[in-house]
């Protein structure tokens, strides 16, 4: 039966500049050049991936979206008519990879932040102290202090504290769903920028127990590596309950991709699908989460903050409210954009909710309860620069965590095709050509910058509102503004409309 | 009282004198040396704190009372009958000043709280905490009623106007006090109010302060947690809730409250030897949000201590000096200087270190 989806994307090949190099050939994960006296691309099978583009020496390569693949038409979008005819061909479920690319309304973008002008002065951060140093865990209400000899010494033991030397944390981005030298990358990016990375569900592989001071291992409900030897590798322990790009859903991860090295560190048969469900079938109930959080907490002593991720979705400040009342040291909130390695595109397009209307009503919620000190927020899902950073702390985030953003760091063009384990830049990949070509070196460093570059822009930001300590922006909602928004969106986000 | 204004950020001058040894002084030192800085205030906020003034009633709260209306001042008579014992009730003594337009009603009662009322759910509760819930109820719900201050044997005396003009108009010369402390005002962006004049007040906690608080929407959203409400539309506001907060209910002494305020840099933490170090970063932690971040510089006061204290990095002017055991604090030198000229010492104080002067015991 003829395939009557058509070509996506349009591969245009300057052959004039052309020098039969073949680097195109060799370089597209998703097999989409052939040589016969010339590279003749195969347009059906190009992802837009960009790494041809990236690696022809002659800049001979374009690639454009097809510019004749419908009839326009603005119900009927191009992705639902494609949608169904993969469905009615296949009669399977679609699968995708990255975060929701729907067009919702964007709040990150409908948000305004303050600056300073005569009265309050702006700081230069170039020449004044700027902190951004963050702490997560559970913090007292008050602080007890002794006078002891005339000297004021501490009388209270505060809950174990991660911290954060920037407040930007790397997503959990399981080792199996990306490749050995992405993680690679990750943690030795987390430890010079003094922050974190988070193995996932895959388990933390060897290579990466000298790092174990900036990770956060988590338990999932496969349980994949969870053994003592792994939670004693970690810096913070976190349950996964559910994911922003597909909340309500447990994971997979095709036999494909579980190689030797993945099968060793998660601890499963080599070639065989892990499969974690949406429920962790001991928890059924917020008592049964709070067992689970105590029995973490007791099998590290009490030495490491537990944090519970779950997706944001409907009554997310009630669920967190109940997480932090279970016992949860952090709480990771993940909202609709976030990403995923592979996930039913249906679920990620339609479910759950934005992340910036998550960390309001959660903070808001917390704060009323007065139990806001008591557990530290997290927000992912969609962080594209330190402007949502800046944003989501000041709507009520401790800090935020980003994953797309950092794979974009190590190379990632968002061709969303993760899901397909062929990615040319060798991040969503097991494939070992593949996976060669992400120099973990290289990656590294590339994130450290990107972490560098945020921060000096936290900074400035921080500075333009007249603040040296990032503390004083965290909850801070008289800071910003919103401008296009309904009533009810800014009563939801807590802020007044621009000229207010 | 029209509380339809936003927030009012504000320039400002400052100043205050304490006499260690509680000397009771008359209210024009005060007046001549915040009058002194005169530009630095618009005619449109000026106020005095005063502690000692109310020997006779030194057992009552002094509730001091602006109404938009008669029938605001009703209602919290009512209230103030329900919940208290009203020992006396009068107008607040003023005198024409033709600067000083449309004033509200003014009135001060000395109060006693009935021993029956302190139990909250069957619980005994403190003294101070009903007194705060009372004041917080009267700011939030009843209209056309501001509590100015609250505190025992002390007062504020506040309004629209040059601080000067404000101290003619409530006739302090005719007031002996311990401690005064003034403001004048410069609000930049919307119209003064007389409840929105400095100093803020709750018990006998008054706060005069001259910058912008840059963190207020934090600050304000944390002291929310604990049951205080900031309808007052000022940033100052909050620093007297957060110095109750910290000083009063979470017991920690003032030098302490101070470095939670305006709190160490990281970077002095990590130098600190250890022990100081874990007290520093475990206040940090848990005090973040009532970090007063921006350009200040504040002088609170409660009946037996006056701190002075700037923020961190030092973005406003103070100094304070001492002859005897009179204490000093300005925002420019020459306030001082202007009411004495002949001072034992004289310093600029440092950005993020308190200056605390105490009264000193049995007297
Ligand atoms: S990489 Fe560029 S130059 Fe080389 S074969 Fe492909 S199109 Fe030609
Ligand atoms: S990680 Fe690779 S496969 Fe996934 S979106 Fe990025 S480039 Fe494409």
């Amino acid at each position: 039966m003829a395939n009557l989806i058509p070509p996506r994307f349009k591969v245009v090949i300057d052959y004039e500049r052309c020098r039969k190099c073949k680097r195109c050939v060799i370089n597209c994960g998703f097999g989409v050049y052939s040589f016969a006296d010339r590279v003749i691309p195969d347009h059906k099978k190009c992802v837009s991936c960009q790494r041809c583009v990236a690696f022809c020496p002659e800049e001979a390569i374009t690639i454009i979206e097809n510019p004749n693949v419908f009839r326009p038409n603005s119900y009927w979008t191009m992705e639902d008519r494609i949608n169904i005819m993969k469905q009615a061909s296949s009669s399977g479920m679609l699968l995708t990879g990255m975060g929701n690319d729907r067009p919702y309304k964007n709040y990150f973008d409908h948000l305004l932040i303050d600056a300073c002008q005569v009265t309050n002065p702006s700081i230069d951060p170039l020449r004044e102290p700027m902190e951004l140093t963050t702490y997560l865990g559970k913090k007292p209400d008050a602080v007890k202090v002794k006078v002891e000899n005339g000297k004021v010494k501490l009388d209270t033991q505060i809950a174990p504290q991660i911290k954060l030397d920037t407040p930007i944390i790397f997503s959990p981005m399981s080792y199996g769903s990306i490749s050995l030298n992405a993680h690679k990358a990750l943690a030795r990016a987390a430890k010079e920028c003094g922050i974190l990375m988070n193995t996932g569900e895959g388990g933390l592989h060897k290579e990466l127990y000298p790092y174990k001071d900036w990770i956060i291992v988590q338990v999932a409900s496969g349980r994949f590596g969870v053994n003592q030897e792994y939670l004693d590798h970690s810096a913070v322990v976190e349950i996964k309950i559910g994911q922003g790009a597909k909340p309500g859903i447990g994971g997979h991860l095709p036999g494909e991709k579980v190689n030797r090295e993945v099968s060793e560190t998660r601890m499963i048969p080599e070639g065989t699908d892990a499969l974690s469900p949406a429920p962790h079938h001991d928890i059924y109930s917020i008592e049964d989460l709070a067992q689970l959080i105590y029995a973490l907490k007791e099998a590290t002593h009490y030495e490491k903050p537990v944090s519970v991720k779950i997706a944001a979705v409907h009554n997310v400040a009630a669920i967190a409210s109940g997480i932090a009342r279970a016992g949860a040291d952090i709480i990771y909130i993940d909202g609709f954009r976030g990403g995923t390695g592979a996930a039913p595109t249906v679920i990620r397009d339609h479910i759950g909710i934005p992340i910036e209307l998550a960390i309001a009503a959660v903070d808001d919620r917390l704060r009323a309860e007065g139990i806001r000190n008591s557990v530290s927020i997290v927000a992912a899902g969609g962080i594209r620069h330190s402007g949502d950073v800046a944003k989501a702390i000041a709507l009520g985030a401790d800090a935020v965590a980003i994953g797309t953003a950092a794979l974009i760091a190590m190379g990632c063009h968002v061709c969303q095709m993760c899901h397909t384990g062929n990615c040319s830049w060798g991040i969503a990949t097991q494939r070992p050509e593949l996976t060669q070509r992400l120099d973990p070196d290289w990656a590294a460093q590339q994130l450290i910058n990107l972490v560098k570059s945020w921060s000096l822009e936290l900074k400035e930001i921080l500075g333009a509102l007249g603040l040296n300590a990032i503390e004083s922006l965290r909850g801070s909602r008289e800071r910003l503004r919103g401008i296009g928004l309904t009533d009810t969106e800014l009563a939801i986000l807590g802020v007044k409309h621009a000229g207010r | 009282m029209d509380r339809t204004f936003e927030r009012i950020p504000s320039g400002c001058a400052i100043s205050g004198i304490m006499s260690v040894t509680g000397k009771r002084i008359s209210g024009e030192k005060i007046i001549a040396s915040i009058s002194l800085m005169h530009d630095r205030s618009n005619g449109l906020g000026g106020g005095f704190a005063a502690y000692g003034i109310y020997p006779e009633f030194a057992d009552h709260y002094a509730f001091h009372l602006m109404y938009q209306s008669e029938r605001g001042r009703t209602l919290t008579e009512e209230f103030l009958n329900k919940h208290f014992i009203i020992e006396r009730g009068e107008p607040i003594p003023t005198r024409p000043v033709a600067t000083i337009t449309d004033p509200p009603l003014l009135w001060r009662y000395f109060l006693k709280v009935p021993e029956e009322r302190l139990y909250k759910n069957h619980e005994p509760m403190d003294e101070r905490d009903y007194v705060v819930e009372k004041v917080m109820y009267i700011n939030d719900n009843i209209p056309d009623s501001y509590v100015a201050s609250s505190g025992k044997n002390m007062g504020a005396f506040k309004g629209v106007g040059y601080p000067e003009d404000i101290g003619r108009f409530f006739r302090l010369e005719e007031y002996e006090g311990y401690l005064w402390t003034a403001h004048g005002r410069f609000p930049t962006n919307t119209p003064g109010w007389w409840g929105g004049a400095h100093p803020f007040t709750l018990l006998d906690w008054s706060v005069v302060h001259n910058g912008e608080i840059s963190s207020y929407g934090i600050n304000k959203r944390y002291l929310e947690m604990f049951g205080y409400k900031c309808t007052l539309m000022t940033d100052t506001e909050v620093v007297a809730y957060a110095v109750d907060l910290l000083h009063r209910r979470h017991d920690l002494p003032l030098e302490i409250v101070a470095k939670v305020l305006a709190a160490p840099f990281w970077k002095d933490i990590e130098k600190m030897e250890e022990e100081d170090r874990k007290l520093y970063t475990a206040l940090r932690q848990v005090y973040g949000s009532a970090l007063l971040n921006g350009p200040f510089s504040i002088i609170v006061a409660n009946s037996k201590v006056m701190m002075g204290l700037n923020d961190r990095i030092k973005l406003r002017p103070m100094v304070w000096g001492r002859r005897g055991d009179f204490y000093y604090m300005a925002s420019e030198e020459s306030a001082i200087y202007e009411i004495e000229p002949a001072l034992d010492e004289v310093h600029v104080s440092k950005g993020g270190e308190p200056v605390i002067v105490r009264l000193k015991e049995g007297e």
